[in-house]
């Protein structure tokens, strides 16, 4: 009896382990299905090559398209050397004294700050003191910062994972420890480095709020490809079709169309990543 | 390259990397300051206490009013209320995962849940405006549905793979020696994940709960789309609610600069500042009690 009663309880219980799965597997496919089912329709050759054009009602999405490419280059430029060099700092260089200990703490909690507060320093520190103005530099730069940590935790797993050994057998030969890290330690950790850049970037383009006073424009007149000027961005662009049109029905589609653009994005540049890590861990065996 | 310019340019780089560490000391140091030095020239203008307790906000009226208690409420009420749907989804998802789940469905499920964190927050709240929030209005029998139920739904969607992620990995890391001894004495599988494994993965599951926390508190773009922005003393889930982020991104594109209202807005951000601060600190005290318990 007692047996029986545990068997079908545990049949309810296995069936609301289930249901939770179940359930966020549904936000999923909503959330695929209403993006592509929509945004396809409005996708087309000219929705990605022309400008917006009539108050944004029509045209396409191609200087928030420039705009996103532009900002994550910026962006990278700045926080993938920067990220790069603090990790070899930290896994190479560093010992484990209260000024480290103090750093790994800075970067941990570095990675907790909400967006929008990093767009209070950037407008604070490039716009305003550093004297850029909104501009595509400010805001690249901002970005930068905001994914500097996430770089340095995923450079430095990817550092620890090359044994010591390795290492050992470069600094035998005679290579200075510059050179070890340099031809030996990096080429190794290639594939780790490649795929938190790659993630990380996905996660820079899609972000919205430290660009909302640091220099994306609501509407910038064809040419926006000037570091030291405002710019147009995907999501922000998003953002602004979405709340702040006045006509809402009618730039509803272009609004569909960007999400399914930038959702893509973000996707091709997750499977770049997933890619690398295959590929790389393919060749080492 | 002779062995003088070898030896020059390995002190050059070791100077190098060091500087950058020390640099992402100061950009922490940095964003504090700047914190604390607007919060300062708020704090000259406006009681400290008056912010906190202050229950109206109206910076712009003919006597501005800085309250940032409905702000503050409103930001809690949404967070709650994500927390209250993410948890047992969360939890019971990455217990399934984790115990049940075939290999083959867990090579599928766990790469699926990490594309839905990679969406872009803007993305999401689109999402709530154009189909969640018609339907909150339709169901609720409300004008629009931009409210806080809203926001907490589509919070708690962005907070879930943070939550499985976490806790799947906390569950996963339960020695299997727990289980077999469990499953020893007779308990049925469920006996076993409620009563021995949960129980062993709590600092894990705690840690990701306060992750989830941490980043539904900062987040932004999805709860200013999607909750109404109106700030008023929310009184209930189908209520508009302007959160603490959601005023800043609002309100600072509009204000005069170096204005008391300028400053209140750094004010709001630095509470904000230490909420998460707070809740990733409680999320990493869990973490090293959890590591302690299994080093064992």
């Amino acid at each position: 009896m007692q047996f029986k009663t545990n068997k079908l309880s545990s049949v309810i219980e296995w069936g609301s382990l289930l249901l939770s799965t179940a359930i966020v597997c549904f936000f999923i496919v909503v959330i695929i299905w209403e993006i592509f089912s929509k945004g396809f329709s409005v996708l087309s050759w000219e929705f990605t090559t022309m400008v917006p054009k009539e108050g944004m009602t029509s045209g396409g999405i191609l200087t928030p398209i420039i705009g996103t490419v532009l900002l994550t280059l910026i962006t990278s430029a700045f926080a993938v050397p920067f990220g790069i060099c603090c990790a070899i700092y930290l896994n190479e260089y560093a010992e484990n004294t209260w000024v480290t200990r103090t750093i790994r703490a800075a970067i941990r909690n570095l990675s907790g700050v909400p967006s929008i507060i990093y767009g209070l320093f950037g407008l604070a520190l490039f716009v305003q003191a550093l004297n850029f103005g909104t501009s595509l530099v400010a805001a690249g730069l901002t970005l930068g910062l905001l994914s500097l940590p996430y770089i340095i935790t995923t450079t430095e797993e990817a550092l620890k994972r090359i044994p010591n050994s390795t290492r050992e057998a470069a600094l035998a030969v005679g290579a200075t420890k510059f050179e070890t890290i340099k031809d030996v330690v990096i080429p190794s950790a290639m594939s780790g480095i490649l795929t938190g850049i790659v993630l990380t970037l996905s996660r820079a383009a899609g972000e919205t709020a430290p660009i909302l006073f640091t220099g994306a424009a609501f509407y910038i007149n064809g040419s926006s490809g000037y570091v030291n000027q405002e710019f147009m961005a995907l999501p922000y662009h998003l953002y602004m079709l979405s709340t702040q049109h006045q006509s809402i029905d009618q730039v509803r589609p272009i609004a569909y169309g960007t999400a399914l653009v930038l959702v893509v994005v973000v996707f091709l540049l997750n499977l770049t990543a997933f890619y690398i890590r295959y590929k790389f861990r393919k060749d080492e065996n | 390259m002779n062995y003088k310019s070898r030896i020059t340019l390995d002190i050059i780089f070791k100077v190098v990397f060091k500087a950058t560490g020390y640099l992402v000391l100061a950009l922490l140091g940095g964003i504090f300051a700047m914190l604390v030095y607007n919060s300062i020239s708020f704090f000259l203008d406006v009681k400290p206490l008056d912010f906190i307790t202050g229950m109206e906000w109206a910076p712009t009226a003919k006597t501005p009013k800085y309250g940032m208690l409905p702000l503050i409420l409103s930001t809690t009420l949404v967070t709650f209320g994500a927390m209250i749907i993410a948890i047992p989804i969360g939890v019971g998802t990455a217990s399934y995962i984790a115990i049940y789940a075939k290999p083959r469905v867990k090579n599928i499920l766990k790469p699926t849940i990490e594309m839905l964190a990679a969406i872009p927050s803007v993305v999401i709240g689109f999402l709530g405006i154009v189909v969640l929030s018609p339907g909150i209005a339709d169901l609720a029998d409300l004008p629009n549905g931009l409210n806080a139920l809203n926001g907490a739904i589509l919070l708690a969607v962005m907070a879930l793979p943070t939550i499985i992620t976490v806790a799947e990995d906390a569950i996963h890391a339960v020695p299997n020696a727990y289980k077999e001894a469990s499953y020893g004495v007779g308990a049925t599988r469920w006996q076993t994940l409620r009563k021995v494994i949960i129980p062993a993965a709590a600092p894990g599951i705690i840690t990701a709960i306060m992750l989830g926390v941490g980043r539904a508190i900062g987040e932004t773009m999805t709860v200013l789309m999607a909750t109404g922005n109106a700030a008023l003393m929310p009184t209930g889930m189908f209520d508009s609610v302007k959160t603490m982020t959601a005023t800043i991104a609002i309100e600072m594109g509009e204000v005069p600069y170096q204005t008391t209202h300028y400053y209140a807005l750094y004010a709001i951000a630095t509470v904000l500042f230490f909420m998460t601060l707070f809740a990733n600190i409680v999320g990493e005290f869990f973490i090293n009690r959890f590591r302690k318990y299994h080093a064992v």
